[in-house]
């Protein structure tokens, strides 16, 4: 398919065919044909098991998820509604207040460096003239790979004593001395968000080259000639033309980031000392190893407001991006 | 092309070089799994500043580690698990959003975008919000230790995924080709059902292979839903049974992440267009 045809029709994706939406459905449904009410029985029939498996297997536990946060129970005690409690709890927990500023630090230099160097990845592959297709395959593999075998290579990597990064950094001159990768909170933070990114750039980087993919050439021709050099086609034609992918790419990374679980646990465990936690480890710390639900789910459900900021601003960008498209 | 204009070793330097070297960096990870997985203890066990420490290369080969992780472990029963879990949820999810998709991106009915704009949302909800409240879920429906309750919930981000997938494809088949199968006396269901979703085929198998390693790869709700070693699967299996504490069997551990993963990168080897349309397809907004 062509690409231009794929981009238009995956952009119409909230605003089908369907001028009434927004209009109150009763006056509709008075004034429907047969034909029209018969579409809507059939509608009806193909969206109910979608719709059944999400609403009990994720808007139930939403809702059950919201009012377990209000209770004290652990596990094989319901427990009593303690209103907030546990939220305050949270909120004046030491360890706590640590998790919440890693997870905004390991989102937040994540993303950079998965995006910047994504970037350069795809822009050098865009330029490449054969391997692509086998270099693309192969890159790939860490997305693959179950995340939790390719961090257990990762931490066999980083062992204190048995370190291969200890002794390719050794005899490349970087070091001098044994590094204890995951020993310290510094060095632990530093070597988690280092894998997460060895593990995402690859995504940026197959994404944003199928966008670069989709820029008619002649554009930069056409800006050469006017004189631009590679860095002012790179930030006035490349980057604007390339906005609407990156966002979308840099909002479904940052979500996955945010809400991340398997690295850590098997990388650090939260450790040395709990410095290294992120939401989603604690939470499964509270929650199931220790086994107070209530203070879990409220755990987990920090991670709600920042999420859902990040999916209204999603959903308002595609919005947008379609009304625009509809004027021009 | 305009790069191409410039000398033969600055494009050494400016592009081959570092596009290697991302190269190696991505995939040596893999490497050494592999040769860690063939490597006999008294060769791993070597502190890196030893002299004899081989870093890149086994010099003595061993089956130790495989045969081990087939005796000692269910490693054979945790394959068959996840293997029939990714299969069945894969399928759930594809029957369900076929459905969903074609309803949404072909009939006029109300409240169709916002019913869109759900379906879309809970794409974004990820397994660590809900895998309590999912758990205390599971338990009450008794499906607690067992494949069902992995079979059930992986569909909840597999569903939005195949949906959103299908949506956008559908848009590109022509809509005079069921109209045409209608004025031949057709029903609708019939023109869906015989003639669109055979057309769908490419997209329905893109969105299979993704949706197939996307759950082969899961790791909470496996690890949150199960607990009997019978029914583990391969990720959680290796890292329960072959971490015992502090203790670190690294000789197992790897030959169970590599061979844990042979089957999903064998299916992916086969389908990299589809799984790349897929991707690609996924975050088009």
């Amino acid at each position: 398919m062509p690409p231009s045809q794929e981009s238009s029709t995956s952009l119409n994706f909230f605003r089908p065919a369907r001028p009434w939406v927004g209009v109150p459905g009763l006056g509709r449904f008075l004034r429907a044909t047969r034909t029209e009410r018969r579409e809507w029985v059939l509608a009806f029939f193909l969206l109910l098991p979608a719709i059944a498996m999400l609403g009990v297997f994720v808007a139930y536990p939403f809702v059950r998820g919201i009012w377990l946060s209000l209770l004290d129970s652990v596990v094989g005690h319901e427990g009593d509604f303690i209103g907030l409690a546990n939220f305050v709890k949270l909120w004046h927990d030491s360890i706590f207040q640590r998790t919440a500023a890693n997870t905004f630090i390991y989102t937040g230099f994540a993303t950079i460096l998965k995006l910047s160097l994504g970037m350069v990845v795809a822009l050098m592959l865009n330029d490449l003239l054969g391997f692509k297709r086998i270099l693309r395959a192969s890159l790939l593999l860490p997305w693959i790979v179950p995340t939790v075998f390719s961090t257990l290579a990762w931490k066999w990597m980083f062992d204190p004593t048995f370190s291969i990064v200890n002794w390719i950094f050794y005899h490349l001159g970087f070091i001098h001395v044994r590094v204890d990768w995951l020993g310290g909170p510094v060095a632990a933070m530093t070597s988690i968000v280092l894998v997460n990114v060895w593990r995402g750039t690859p995504f940026f980087a197959i994404t944003l080259l199928a966008g670069l993919q989709t820029i008619n050439p002649d554009i930069h021709e056409a800006a050469a000639i006017d004189g631009a050099n590679a860095w002012q086609r790179f930030w006035r034609v490349t980057w604007p033309l390339l906005m609407p992918v990156t966002l979308v790419v840099v909002l479904f990374s940052v979500i996955m980031t945010f809400a991340d679980f398997q690295l850590v646990y098997i990388l650090t465990g939260g450790g040395p000392a709990n410095s290294t936690h992120l939401f989603a480890t604690y939470a499964y710390q509270i929650g199931v190893a220790t086994g107070k639900l209530g203070e879990g789910a409220a755990a987990s459900l920090a991670m709600f407001p920042f999420l859902f900021l990040v999916v209204v601003f999603q959903l308002w960008y595609i919005r947008r991006g379609e009304s625009g498209k509809g004027a021009t | 092309m305009a790069a191409v204009t410039g000398g033969r070793w600055r494009r050494w330097f400016s592009l081959y070089i570092p596009l290697g070297i991302f190269v190696i960096v991505t995939l040596f990870p893999f490497y050494y799994m592999a040769i860690t997985t063939f490597r006999p203890d008294r060769e791993m066990y070597i502190p890196w500043n030893r002299p004899n420490f081989a870093p890149f290369w086994t010099l003595h080969p061993t089956m130790e580690h495989v045969a081990l992780l087939f005796r000692e472990t269910l490693f054979a029963r945790w394959l068959l698990n996840t293997l029939a879990i990714a299969t069945c949820s894969t399928l759930i999810s594809l029957f369900c959003g076929l459905l969903a998709a074609y309803a949404l991106a072909r009939l006029r009915f109300p409240l169709g975008g916002p019913l869109g704009t759900g379906i879309f949302v809970t794409y974004l909800v990820p397994q660590t919000l809900l895998f309590i409240p999912l758990g205390e879920v599971i338990r009450s429906f008794h499906l607690g230790d067992s494949l069902w309750s992995l079979i059930l919930t992986y569909p909840t981000f597999l569903i939005p995924f195949c949906t959103w997938l299908m949506m956008g494809y559908f848009r590109t088949i022509p809509r005079e080709l069921e109209e045409c199968a209608q004025i031949d006396g057709a029903t609708r269901i019939q023109a869906m059902v015989r003639i669109i979703f055979p057309v769908a085929i490419p997209g329905i198998l893109s969105a299979g292979i993704f949706a197939f390693t996307l759950s082969w790869n899961e790791f909470i709700y496996a690890m949150v839903f199960l607990s009997s070693d019978t029914r583990k699967t391969v990720p959680i299996g290796v890292v329960s049974q072959l971490v015992m504490g502090d203790t670190f069997f690294w000789g197992p551990l790897m030959a169970g992440a590599l061979l844990g993963s042979v089957p999903v990168a064998f299916i992916y080897s086969f389908f990299v267009e589809q799984y790349v349309s897929a991707m690609t397809g996924a975050v088009k907004g």
